[in-house]
């Protein structure tokens, strides 16, 4: 296997995210769910922000999702990036809602990316240990 | 109570916007800038009892290094709005007796390639602690600085409003004919046309870099006073009459709600509420540009136009200094420059001190009396 050099997730807080990274690595999608307020949130944090109770769940989602904004790539800070350009860093928002942070595969850039394209979440398996959610066109 | 009138800024000091500032420190052009504003207002250092300063130095150390005793002090840690922030805080400390001439100071001397080395160094860095950004952005390969989220707020623009790549570069152009007659813009003497801008690079699609700003070096300062303390000094004051904010939502461009509409949408009819004006009085307006699609999508918000009309608002206005709405009268810091620690966003608040006293020289615009600053 090519050695990844990409960064790999950073965790502020293990404990609280490691179920997403879990359930990525199964190749499901889940996200913070407030039962108390019924609201889905991303990304992960102590309290719900809608209603600020701690307790809220993780919650299994379709991963159907649409762009919402995005930004062609040429330049990228980090030279590991390179091989990609030209790329997408997109706002991608899931039919719950929430609004994430990703990138497009199977798609040519920048000819076939438009805003509120519909997209489906992909899992890529980057190394043994962490599985990136990544979207494609639906 | 309202602070409406009750404070003013009664003196300020610039130096010159440049790439570099070669054997100089922060320090160095702090005391330059801090010496300068308290001259301007005719007071002497002993007199400041007041210190507001930037984010990356807090302001226990500005003082110290300043030879300042305020009794007053606060950091603005609003990024960007800092500067305008700073009046806003100003005004309320002064109101509320807790200080009588507060000095807001913000620079940087910075090396020009610093930011991005540090932008090379943190997307790489691979220990330590991880962070919101570390952990659910770098992995997909972000662009340097703010380049990326308003390259995200631009394009959804142009989806949801049409606004087109023409119109933020109309805006781009009309900066830069004020920069002509600013001796402090760091890109004086250099013309561009629409054209320039639309073949420029991006930096990442679709922002051009002709439409952006670049980090730099500079300073300015300002004291604010009573208004009953300021009409003793020796220029004209420049009174504070409404303040919104400092206002958030988000500290990522990506977590507000709407990605096309930013807090100015509170503060701005906060500000004219205490005002007692409306929108349509203002006759010009020195607004925070990082990126030509913040200062427009803010211009928006304050309702200088219908939401989602200011790609039309460029078309059919000129807002040059001499124009019939002018707004960054200095270039604003798409083109005179943005200086770190905070000066950059600082440069709106001395550019409308400046207008408003008169002291604008071969920019000054024709009605210089109401002014909407945004940070």
């Amino acid at each position: 296997m090519v050695e990844y050099t990409k960064p790999l997730p950073r965790q502020e807080d293990p404990e609280l995210t490691q179920p997403f990274w879990d359930a990525a690595k199964r190749h499901e999608l889940m996200i913070p769910r407030c039962a108390r307020c019924d609201s889905y949130f991303w990304y992960p944090r102590a309290a719900c922000p809608s209603c600020l109770r701690e307790d809220w769940e993780w919650a299994s989602v379709s991963g159907k999702a649409r762009l919402h904004t995005f930004t062609i790539v040429r330049q990228p800070s980090n030279p590991a990036f390179e091989p990609d350009v030209p790329y997408v860093y997109a706002v991608v928002q899931l039919d719950e809602g929430v609004r994430m942070i990703s990138t497009l595969v199977d798609c040519e850039v920048p000819d076939d990316v438009a805003v509120d394209m519909p997209l489906e979440a992909v899992f890529d398996d980057v190394t043994d240990d962490w599985t990136l959610v990544k979207f494609r066109p639906a | 109570m309202s602070a409406r009138g009750k404070a003013a800024i009664a003196g300020f000091y610039e130096i010159p916007t440049e790439k570099e500032l070669p054997g100089r420190s922060t320090y160095s052009v702090l005391a330059e800038v801090a010496r300068g504003a308290i001259t301007d207002a005719g007071l002497r250092a002993e007199d400041i009892d007041g210190l507001i300063g930037q984010e990356t130095l807090n302001s226990m150390t500005l003082a110290e290094v300043l030879g300042l005793k305020p009794r007053y002090t606060a950091s603005m840690t609003v990024h960007g709005a800092s500067g305008a922030s700073s009046i806003a805080t100003a005004t309320a400390a002064i109101t509320a007796g807790l200080a009588d001439y507060v000095l807001c100071i913000f620079g940087e001397s910075r090396q020009r390639s610093s930011s991005r080395a540090i932008a090379v160094a943190a997307a790489q860095r691979t220990g330590g602690p991880g962070n919101r950004g570390s952990e659910w952005e770098a992995p997909f390969g972000p662009v340097i600085a703010a380049n990326g989220g308003y390259g995200l707020m631009k394009q959804r623009h142009m989806f949801e409003f049409g606004t087109t790549q023409e119109q933020f570069a109309k805006m781009a152009v009309d900066e830069r004919t004020n920069a002509l007659e600013n001796p402090n813009a760091v890109w004086k003497g250099q013309p561009i046309t629409i054209q320039d801008v639309l073949d420029s690079r991006f930096t990442n699609e679709p922002l051009h870099l002709l439409e952006s700003v670049m980090p730099c070096s500079g300073a300015a300062a300002v004291v604010v006073t009573s208004a009953e303390r300021a009409r003793a000094m020796p220029h004209p004051p420049v009174y504070v009459l409404g303040i919104g904010g400092p206002a958030t939502t988000h500290d990522t461009i990506w977590q507000e709600d709407e990605i096309t509409t930013t807090p100015t949408a509170m503060t701005a009819p906060a500000a004219l509420r205490m005002a007692e004006y409306n929108i349509n009085d203002m006759q010009f307006a020195e607004f925070y540009d990082c990126y030509t699609i913040l200062a427009m999508v803010c211009l928006e918000d304050a309702g200088f136009c219908e939401k989602g009309e200011i790609g039309a608002f460029y078309d059919s206005t000129d807002t040059t200094y001499s124009g019939e709405f002018p707004v960054n009268t200095d270039g604003g810091q798409i083109s005179a420059g943005q200086p770190g620690g905070n000066a950059g966003g600082f440069r709106h608040v001395v550019e409308a001190t400046r207008q408003v006293m008169g002291r604008a020289e071969s920019r000054q615009v024709e009605k210089s009396d109401l002014c909407m600053v945004n940070g």
